[in-house]
């Protein structure tokens, strides 16, 4: 008890750096506002997945008979912006970006803290109010908010959602602004750029994207916001306006923002992959540059979403040859992960399960794409149930299986605390097995033929519904799992040592939960993934040893 | 003397902290400029598609305003930078002086763009059933005029905002102005605006008025 009492007061952990209400509201520790950004995301992320299960419980059976037509197409409108603006977007970034990025550079904070905590207000004030508009008064455009429907047609809040989804916009943006300055600005003595962990270049990569894609979508919905509201004629056909440019518009942003929830999240599986294979990543100047060739490359690939909208023949092209260019370096990525677990000791902890979760899901996620990047077969499938299966095998496989991951491997950091090990091996499959439960039988009946956001439909494709709508009753089970022993564990788990994984990286050289400071001394940066000599003498079964 | 009061948390030293004070300022400028892409990518498309409306309705705005503007905004963005370099010079009231000026002229500016578009709407030159001019393309003109200068007078406005916490933080402490870093920051922010309007201006005010049109 004494030896806790004087380790606490050499280095108060953040957590207990003050306990009133104002010490986490006025905050300006990037590890708090990292905790402030995990409760928003958290919230978030429950309500979109409740309007998605009222959508799923609606689709068991053909006729429209649970919720009326208005309110299905609101439903999925909630579950659509809230999933990729307020949980997708800020997830791995403003959560495990925020706590991590500094202390994996080895500085005090982010550049900009006060900055930092302005983010995670203009987030939350946005986001709140846009799904107090999506629950109160209910937008019925989807998420993609195309026109002219939403400027001409709906009569639903369409002006207050989308001045909410400006404002999470500019916290992106500002999140972005601060994640560049400190990786160029605050790097420890020795942390060059080839010794970033590849999570810090995600974050990186990311916070482009974010920083130049963001601002069109701001300007793309501050358009719509004057076409609905002030009559301005800008994509209205009837009054010389052309629809087509405001999907060019959205999808400048829209399409790089898979790249935003995705990037992250490539980081996060490479640190996990590399830690419990005990290997050096295999080829890491190569996924650095992989990372930044799929943000630049994801900058030109937006057409692809328009392969149907009357746009020209050369266009289609260009965007279908570029579609095709990304899946390059997201191979490379692949391969290199495979091949890091060769000769590798692999053990099988929850972190590690989620990361191969990730691995086969992005993977399907992919060559789906590849697809769709296919303009004939994307003119079959387009608006179907196979475009939904595929980029949720991205986003949801992807990014919310390596969110999933992360969480499980750092939670002993964050928190100073272990998790029931088992417990969360039992999850990590479950999600897998629910996942593909969910959205597979959506391929198929995508192929043949059921269009997507229809609320009634024909009855042959009822039985791949029930299917899909029984995996996400699973998969809700198995995202609700880590709610409940991860609560368990913040008040009754056993503490976590400084390095439970015996992980390389800064971040495990500070103890758990780290002191507010993050450092007591400097840190001495080495190469990551130190997990082996480079070279050295070899044993019979070809293992260094 | 005054190290100790400016520096803030994350950094070892002033000098650093400046950097990067610059340099994030530098980052969100890349992306103000991509908030205005938007723009200028609507403008080209709908004036390719109707270039006699857009001629047309080009020679309605009034090029009055639009000069005497560009010339006051200029003059702001002079004086700014001249009180970076006083600031750092050691003047430090002659920095606060000029300070004061560029919030005048900027209000100024506010102020002709006010009475602009009160001719502007008398001239019923806001789009609908009133609209003046026939030629298809020149509503679509005016839609982007009134956003375009909209937004931009929006960000005119933050940058007062920016100027007069300056101005107001160091009416003590004049040091302040070249001690905290922010001063280059603003300057910069202040010139982004000059620049979008330095594009605006040719693009809403001189479109047509070639002669050739």
């Amino acid at each position: 008890m004494s030896a806790t009492a004087s380790l606490t007061a050499e280095a108060p952990n953040y957590l207990r750096d003050g306990s009133t209400l104002g010490s986490w509201l006025f905050t300006t520790d990037h590890k708090r506002i990292a905790i402030l950004f995990a409760i928003g995301i958290t919230i978030f992320f429950f309500i979109g997945g409740t309007a998605i299960s009222i959508v799923r419980l609606e689709l068991v059976t053909p006729a429209g008979d649970l919720v009326s037509d208005d309110t299905y197409n609101k439903l999925f409108t909630i579950h659509g912006i809230v999933m990729v603006w307020f949980f997708l977007v800020p997830s791995i970034p403003a959560t495990f970006g925020n706590f991590l990025l500094p202390i994996m550079i080895g500085a005090k904070d982010l550049a900009f803290p006060r900055l930092n905590l302005l983010s995670w207000y203009l987030y939350i004030a946005g986001a709140a109010f846009t799904v107090i508009t999506l629950i109160a008064g209910g937008v019925d455009t989807g998420w993609t908010f195309y026109t002219p429907y939403s400027t001409m047609f709906s009569n639903t809040a369409v002006l207050t959602a989308a001045a909410g989804v400006i404002v999470v916009g500019f916290s992106s943006v500002l999140t972005g602004v601060n994640f560049i300055a400190t990786t160029h600005m605050l790097r420890a003595p020795g942390m060059t750029w080839f010794r970033l962990p590849l999570f810090v270049w995600g974050i990186y990569a990311t916070s482009l994207v974010m920083v130049l894609a963001t601002p069109v979508l701001a300007m793309t919905l501050l358009l719509v916001i004057a076409e609905r509201w002030l009559d301005l004629p800008i994509f209205d056909p009837s009054r010389g306006g052309d629809p087509l440019l405001f999907q060019h518009l959205f999808w400048f942003y829209s399409h790089p923002a898979v790249y935003i929830m995705i990037l992250p999240a490539m980081g996060v599986v490479s640190e996990i992959v590399a830690c419990f294979a005990r290997r050096r990543l295999f080829g890491y100047s190569f996924m650095v540059y992989c990372l930044v060739a799929i943000a630049v490359i994801g900058f030109f690939v937006w057409g692809h979403h328009m392969f149907v909208s009357g746009q020209s023949a050369y266009a289609n092209l260009v965007f279908s040859f570029m579609s095709f260019m990304v899946a390059v370096p997201s191979a490379i990525k692949v391969f290199n992960w495979t091949a890091t677990l060769y000769r590798g000791s692999i053990s099988f902890d929850a972190p590690m399960l989620y990361a191969f979760g990730f691995l086969g899901l992005f993977t399907i996620g992919g060559l789906t794409g590849l697809f769709l990047a296919t303009v004939p077969i994307d003119i079959h499938v387009t608006d179907t149930y196979f475009v939904i299966a595929h980029f949720h095998y991205i986003m949801v496989g992807g990014a919310v299986s390596a969110y999933f991951g992360g969480l499980h491997f750092w939670w002993p950091k964050i928190t100073g605390r272990m998790y029931p090990g088992s417990w969360a091996r039992f999850a990590a499959i479950l999600m897998f097995f629910g996942f593909n439960f969910t959205f597979f039988p959506q391929f198929v009946m995508g192929y043949l033929g059921m269009p997507r956001r229809y609320h009634a439909y024909p009855p042959e494709f009822q039985v791949y519904h029930v299917l899909s709508s029984a995996g996400a009753a699973v998969l809700g089970v198995a995202y609700l799992l880590p709610l409940c022993y991860f609560a368990w564990s913040f008040f009754y788990g056993k503490r976590a040592p400084a390095n439970p994984w015996q992980a390389t990286g800064l971040e495990w050289q500070t103890s758990s939960p780290p002191p507010t400071g993050n450092f007591v001394a400097v840190p001495a940066v080495t190469d990551p993934y130190e997990y082996h000599p480079k070279e050295g003498p070899i044993d019979v079964q070809g293992q260094l040893l | 003397m005054s190290e100790r009061v400016f520096l803030r948390t994350p950094w070892e030293t002033l000098a650093r902290q400046h950097v990067a004070v610059s340099f994030g300022m530098w980052v969100f400028l890349a992306s103000e400029i991509l908030l205005f892409a938007g723009l200028f990518g609507g403008y080209s498309i709908y004036r390719s598609l109707y270039p006699h409306g857009f001629l047309a309705a080009g020679r309605e705005t009034d090029i009055v305003y639009g000069s005497v503007n560009t010339a006051i905004l200029m003059t702001s963005s002079l004086t700014i930078a001249v009180a970076g370099r006083f600031a750092r010079a050691g003047f430090g009231a002659a920095a606060r002086r000029l300070l004061i000026a560029t919030i005048a002229l900027g209000l100024l500016f506010l102020v002709l763009k006010g009475f602009e578009y009160r001719e502007d709407l008398e001239k019923h030159l806001f789009p609908g059933p009133d609209f003046p001019l026939a030629q298809k393309g020149a509503q679509l003109f005016f839609s982007l005029y009134w956003i375009m200068t909209g937004v931009h007078a929006i960000h005119v406005s933050c940058g007062l905002i920016a100027v007069g916490r300056l101005a107001f933080l160091s009416r003590r402490r004049v040091d302040w102005l070249w001690g905290s870093g922010s001063e280059e920051a603003t300057a910069l922010y202040w010139h982004l605006v000059d620049v979008i309007w330095i594009v605006l201006y040719p693009l809403l005010y001189l479109t047509g008025r070639s002669g050739h049109g």
